[in-house]
């Protein structure tokens, strides 16, 4: 390795920050553009902090095993949904409801998780798009459960939730009994700001979780099972099952991350929340610089602020910079699915380019024989 | 030097009378050796001797359970040991590093090394869920890393990635995680200097040295003679599965040791049935090529191919024999200069060798050879239906193609070749070996070659097949005045077929001899002795030699 | 007893069950008031619609590219042909062939930069193509916004600008290739000969071009690109074509699937229409490496056979609408099957 001088390390940053600068970049002239007072954006970007990074973070155990983006998610969310459900149903409220919808929660997601791991164990090398039509198949059977299981197979006893039909769930569950109890659970406001101090209080504890749980034996596992999988089994690591908890813990998180969620917004759309939620938590997490192969905590949170800022700027932005709010939407929608796109070609990429100067470094003398 | 076990002492390894045979083919007979503490054993033997088998069975591989067991006995400290999986011979001692790494290549040096072993410390959630939870020490890994690196005293830091080491560096890396492991007193080193450049081999062969005076015994699996004479103590030679010569470098020659290696088997064969004179027309001119194929690199070879020969190309694995035909038909990264009948083959462009009329059966038979999922007769035809455009007929104004034909084509080569299956439509994957390398041998034939590489054309196939395989060649070489080049890691087999063998050592022609050559003679030259060596060997024995040096 | 095993084997146990639900509904159909024979005429008329989009997936999975999930790519060239024709005031059959003229060289084009970009990243064409179809159609929304068309039949009537998310094509070419020779059995049945015809006819074109040189040598590529390499076909430029196709093939396919339709649905319409066309091709039998016109139309049949009559039967039976549920758990379980399955992976 040779050293670099100064402006090279610039361009070195530039080029692996090169996602997160262009939306800064994209984000700064939308913010100018859009007209919103700084207390608002503020406001928006803690409360948007607070009620995604969760969501994210839960993305980061299945990276570290290898097995990239992990669209299966969403059935962490469905299991997260179904526990809102039932406390709502049961009326429980406050920090309580919310524990027990994670205890209920808990065992689906392991079950859902385990499912998921031993599904993309069969599909090693495709992942990703497995886990992703996983997620789909999944939604049905959520459809099926909770459209016409519940309230005949499962008793609801509030008719309030129940189609007027007499079972399936409505379309909306209001989750007031649960709004905000975490994010107002401790009191803070700084110049008429709303700082939702609990519930970062629960994200810093959780990545503290993260940091040492890289240094455990089974983090140590992943990690050499995501780099390469044969040696890995040939140094005696039980490989498929560490892939397997690798997905249970990001599902059994994403569960817990969508309850969080769902505290903040206040409403269970019961049929459409969990399907965006995957999508937005991985786009977040690639606009914050993390590509399929490696994430860190500091990609979270940048990403999820960087999304989020272009999130709301773009309809306002579009509004006054091209007159129609509509281009701006769709705009943000573009980008969300632009940036996955992207992320995947330029991993798949690299991915053939390391494997070229992987062989290059066999040829040895050979090439300068000639 | 003297490190020797001591007098009445049981020697760490004994193999009695140890055997095995894959079903009805005998690979192992009768190996008895003892190897004593602190002691290189160096095993030699061509590919296929038996050298690997022994070491699966030494190290409890479950292919050999599977496949019936073995005969004989083997003991550790004069206990008698059965290894039933690589855990069992891990636990009693013994460590192997393999020819093709097993690193996480993102991981450092000491992660590497303390792989699946590393320093665990207790906190109480492990209580809840599991030993999985103990954290890491990584000071005390780093601290292990160090140290079985200094006792191979070698530079290393622990905490490089392994990514950015060079390849020797990864050789030792693995010798150290043997090393860490507790107990290992037996390591088993397979051909590991093939990778290494010659200064790294010469450290590697000091680490060896000082392991052994540590009281480490080893087992050293190399071709290559000069290594084995300066750093055994004790030479076994394996030859067809038996033990043919037990000695100590101070009692042998390299001599001694090619002849044994090599042997003399012509009573198996009956040798090339006529001298024959070949013609002095140049086929195929090589200059200075180089091929980028993993595993096969090859560095500078230069080569003459007369018109009507069958040119043997011969060596160990791993030396670049293999990267030949596949370079100069586009396959892998190339470059240097091929001429064929004076017209220039452009490289790294599979279809300008097709185009000129030059053919390969590839060794990778499965991987490269063969459609598994597609009927014979589209493996038979295609290329010829690609590249001559053959096999179409009108349909309208477009082309298609001719099934007719093309089932005719099949059922002629079915029946010529003697190939076994239902109908042309069966698919390649239910074929056993030999008919598979027959339909490979019909696709190169269809596309009428007039120079034909036929690589490893008898690895995985029958007895009855490779005579079918091996005359078939020699047919078409008499009958049809195809020129052919067959590469094989089977010196016995090229003598019985070519008229002249070229032996390739570290990516570069050793020497071209006629296969009459005494096999001794080609012994030196598989064993990088040189071609001078070689020479006075083949000039002891016969007269009328043709010793080349690249 | 052997052999239905290996029949089932081969054939896989979802496609049995997928086939034997299909029959049950049928035979219950009659017994709880279902008309089996306007039943029947529309599992025909949605066939016709389906199959073309359907077929626009074999290429792609015979040269190896995996299933076409990013369809929708090419039907945003069809978007394009069908709403510029609309423009044109074009009607009827010319109609028609005005949109495919116009959809054809987009098509072409962003067909070669996608199958340019798939061979960039060999190995996750899968994920990659879901993502840049979801892309392109997220992107033509704001085109479909901006692009200056202003017929009074597509544009929002308020704005003057922007068109419509359903555009009527009831007074250009609805049912243009359909009508074709088309009868009526009763009052219920319709049988769609031209578009049948039409599809078939790809169908034949398609079975002669595997047939050509050309087409022998992509399937190889499919099969095995180390072979072909060695037998002198250039695999990027095979792969390249494929997608091509696949991408032609898929604007035709929506311009069929409108004029029988009578509607073209723009913005997020056709966002998830890659994955029905999936499902199809493998219920027909095809997995994610080899496909046939059988596999082709055989799928296509069963699929839109269920989606028809699952709503009907299962509504008499059970007063309620399972379809949707239905419809999301066997497609994508069906997907997931062929994905699962296939353990081997090249690199």
């Amino acid at each position: 390795m040779k050293s670099t001088s100064g402006g090279n390390a610039v361009t070195l940053f530039c080029m692996r920050n090169a996602v997160p600068i262009v939306f800064l970049l994209v984000s700064s002239i939308g913010i100018y553009y859009s007209q919103f007072t700084a207390e608002y954006l503020i406001q928006e970007m803690l409360t948007r902090l607070a009620r995604n990074s969760f969501l994210v973070l839960s993305l980061l155990i299945p990276i570290m095993a290898g097995m990239g983006l992990n669209f299966g998610m969403v059935l962490g969310a469905m299991a997260g949904q179904i526990g809102l459900i039932f406390i709502s149903d049961w009326n429980v409220s406050g920090l309580y409801g919310m524990t027990l919808a994670a205890l209920i929660a808990t065992p689906l997601a392991i079950l859902f998780g385990w499912m998921c791991g031993v599904v993309l164990n069969k599909a090693r090398g495709r992942e990703m798009v497995t886990s992703y039509i996983l997620g789909f198949f999944m939604n049905g059977v959520y459809q099926l459960a909770v459209l016409y299981g519940f309230g005949s197979l499962v008793p609801i006893l509030n008719p309030e939730l129940v189609l007027s039909r007499g079972y399936g769930i409505r379309n909306v569950t209001n989750l007031d009994n649960i709004r905000g109890s975490l994010d107002n659970a401790i009191e803070l406001n700084i110049m008429g700001i709303h700082v939702p101090l609990a519930t970062f209080l629960l994200i810093g504890v959780f990545c503290l979780f993260i940091v040492w749980f890289r240094r455990t034996k089974l983090g140590q596992d992943m990690r050499a099972t995501g780099q390469d999988l044969s040696v890995a089994h040939s140094a005696g690591i039980p490989v498929m099952r560490t892939r397997i908890i690798s997905i249970v813990i990001s599902t059994v998180l994403a569960a817990y991350g969508q309850i969080i969620f769902l505290q903040n917004v206040g409403t269970l759309n019961t049929y459409n929340s969990h399907e965006q939620a995957g999508v937005f938590a991985i786009a977040s997490l690639l606009v914050g610089g993390a590509t399929v192969a490696r994430a860190s905590i500091l990609n979270v949170f940048t990403g999820v602020l960087l999304f989020h800022l272009m999130f709301v700027v773009s309809p306002m932005a579009g509004k006054y910079l091209v007159g129609d709010a509509q281009i701006g939407e769709y705009f943000r929608v573009f980008v969300c699915y632009a940036i996955i796109s992207l992320a995947l070609v330029l991993h798949a990429w690299r991915r053939h380019a390391d494997k070229e100067r992987a062989r290059a470094a066999l040829r040895g003398e050979a090439g300068g024989a000639a | 030097m003297k490190r020797g076990p001591m007098g009445a002492e049981d020697p760490l390894l004994r193999v009695e009378g140890v055997g095995k045979a894959y079903f009805s083919n005998r690979v192992l007979k009768n190996v008895n050796f003892t190897l004593g503490r602190g002691r290189i054993l160096g095993l030699v033997g061509e590919n296929g001797a038996g050298k690997s088998t022994l070491m699966n069975i030494l190290f409890g591989m479950r292919v050999i359970q599977e496949t019936g067991g073995y005969e004989g006995k083997i003991l550790i400290d004069g206990k008698e040991v059965h290894f039933r999986s690589p855990m069992d011979a891990l636990n009693a001692g013994i460590g192997m590093v393999h020819q093709e790494f097993s690193l996480i290549p993102g991981f450092t040096v000491a992660e590497n090394i303390v792989l699946n072993r590393e320093t665990l410390v207790y906190n109480p959630l492990v209580e809840a869920f599991g030993d999985r939870l103990t954290t890491l020490d990584r000071a005390s890994m780093t601290r292990r890393a160090d140290e079985a690196i200094s006792r191979l005293n070698i530079e290393l830091d622990s905490s490089t990635p392994i990514s950015e080491l060079p390849v020797g560096y990864k050789q030792f890396t693995e010798i150290a995680r043997e090393i860490d492991k507790k107990g290992t007193r037996l390591l088993v080193l397979d051909e590991p200097t093939a990778v290494l450049t010659e200064s790294e081999a010469d450290i590697l062969l000091d680490s060896m040295r000082r392991l052994a005076a540590q009281g480490i015994s080893i087992i050293f699996i190399s071709h290559r003679l000069q290594e084995v004479m300066s750093v055994c103590d004790d030479i076994v030679i394996l030859r067809d599965g038996e033990v043919v010569l037990q000695t100590t470098p101070a009692e042998t020659s390299v001599r001694q040791i090619a002849s044994a290696m090599v042997g003399r088997k012509i009573d198996r064969t009956e040798g090339p049935a006529e001298e024959r004179r070949s013609s002095d027309k140049v086929a195929m001119q090589i200059e200075h090529l180089w091929v980028d194929m993993p595993g096969e690199t090859v560095r500078n070879v230069n080569l003459t191919v007369f018109e009507g020969e069958i040119l043997g190309i011969g060596g160990m694995a791993g030396q670049g024999k293999l990267g030949i035909a596949n370079g100069i038909m586009g396959l892998h990264p190339a470059g240097g200069k091929v001429t064929f009948h004076g017209e220039n083959v452009e490289l790294n462009n599979p279809g300008s060798p097709l185009s000129l009329g030059i053919s390969a059966v590839s060794e990778d038979r499965r991987g490269v050879g063969l459609l598994l999922e597609e009927s014979i007769a589209w493996n038979i035809i295609f290329t010829s239906l690609q590249t001559q455009g053959r096999f179409l007929k009108s349909f309208g104004p477009l082309k298609i193609r001719d099934e007719e034909a093309i089932a005719e084509c099949a059922r002629k080569y079915i029946h010529d070749l003697e190939i076994k299956c239902t109908s042309e439509k069966q698919h390649v994957q239910e074929l056993s070996g030999g008919n598979q390398q027959k339909v490979c041998l019909a696709k190169a034939f269809e596309t009428r070659p007039r120079l034909l590489f036929v690589a490893e054309p008898t690895r995985g196939i029958d007895v009855g097949a490779k005579k079918v395989v091996l005359d078939t060649l020699k047919r078409y070489n008499r009958e049809h005045g195809m020129t052919i080049v067959v590469i094989s890691s089977e010196l016995e087999e090229l003598r019985s077929v070519c008229d002249r063998i070229a032996i390739i050592d570290k990516g570069s022609v050793a020497g071209i001899l006629p296969a009459s050559t005494p096999s001794e003679a080609f012994g030196y030259l598989l064993m990088g002795a040189g071609a001078a060596e070689a020479e006075k060997a083949a000039n002891d024995n016969s007269n009328g030699t043709e010793a080349a040096s690249a | 007893m052997n052999r239905i095993k290996k029949f089932i084997e081969e054939a896989g146990w979802p496609r049995i069950l997928i086939a034997v639900f299909l029959v049950i509904l049928f035979i219950v159909a009659p017994f709880v008031g279902v008309p089996v024979d306007a039943a029947f005429s529309d599992t025909l008329v949605r066939f016709g619609m389906n199959g073309v989009l359907v077929l626009a997936m074999v290429p792609m999975v015979q040269s190896g590219c995996g299933l076409n999930f990013g369809l929708p790519l090419g039907i945003i060239a069809g978007l394009l042909g069908a709403v510029t024709s609309v423009e044109l005031e074009a009607k009827g059959i010319p109609g028609v062939f005005t949109a495919m003229a116009i959809a054809t060289p987009i098509a072409v084009v962003l067909g070669w930069g996608y199958g340019l970009l798939l061979n960039k990243v060999k190995g996750e064409e899968m994920m990659i193509a879901t993502y840049v179809g979801f892309s392109s159609v997220a992107f033509m929304c704001i085109m479909w916004l901006v692009l200056p068309y202003s017929s009074s039949n597509m544009v929002w009537g308020y704005a003057g600008v922007g068109l419509r998310t359903t555009v009527s094509v009831e007074e250009f070419w609805q049912r243009a290739i359909s009508d074709i020779a088309a009868f009526n059995i009763g009052d219920a049945f319709y049988f769609p000969t031209g578009m049948f015809l039409f599809f078939l006819l790809l169908c034949g074109l398609m079975w002669v071009f595997m047939r050509t040189r050309t087409g022998t040598a992509m399937t190889t590529v499919g099969s095995n690109p180390d072979y072909a390499r060695a037998s002198g076909v250039n695999i990027n430029r095979m792969r390249t074509l494929s997608v091509i196709l696949s991408t032609w093939l898929g604007a035709l396919g929506i311009i069929v699937y409108e004029q029988s339709f009578g509607f073209i649905q723009l913005y997020m319409g056709p966002f998830m229409m890659a994955f029905p066309a999936v499902a199809a091709l493998l219920i027909g039998g095809a997995s994610v490496k080899k496909a046939s016109i059988i596999n082709v139309i055989v799928g296509t049949f069963l699929f839109q056979g269920i989606l028809t009559m699952t709503p009907s039967v299962i509504n008499s039976m059970l007063q309620t609408d399972m379809s949707e549920v239905i419809r999301i758990i066997v497609s994508n379980g069906m997907i997931l099957y062929a994905l699962t399955r296939v353990t081997k992976v090249r690199s």
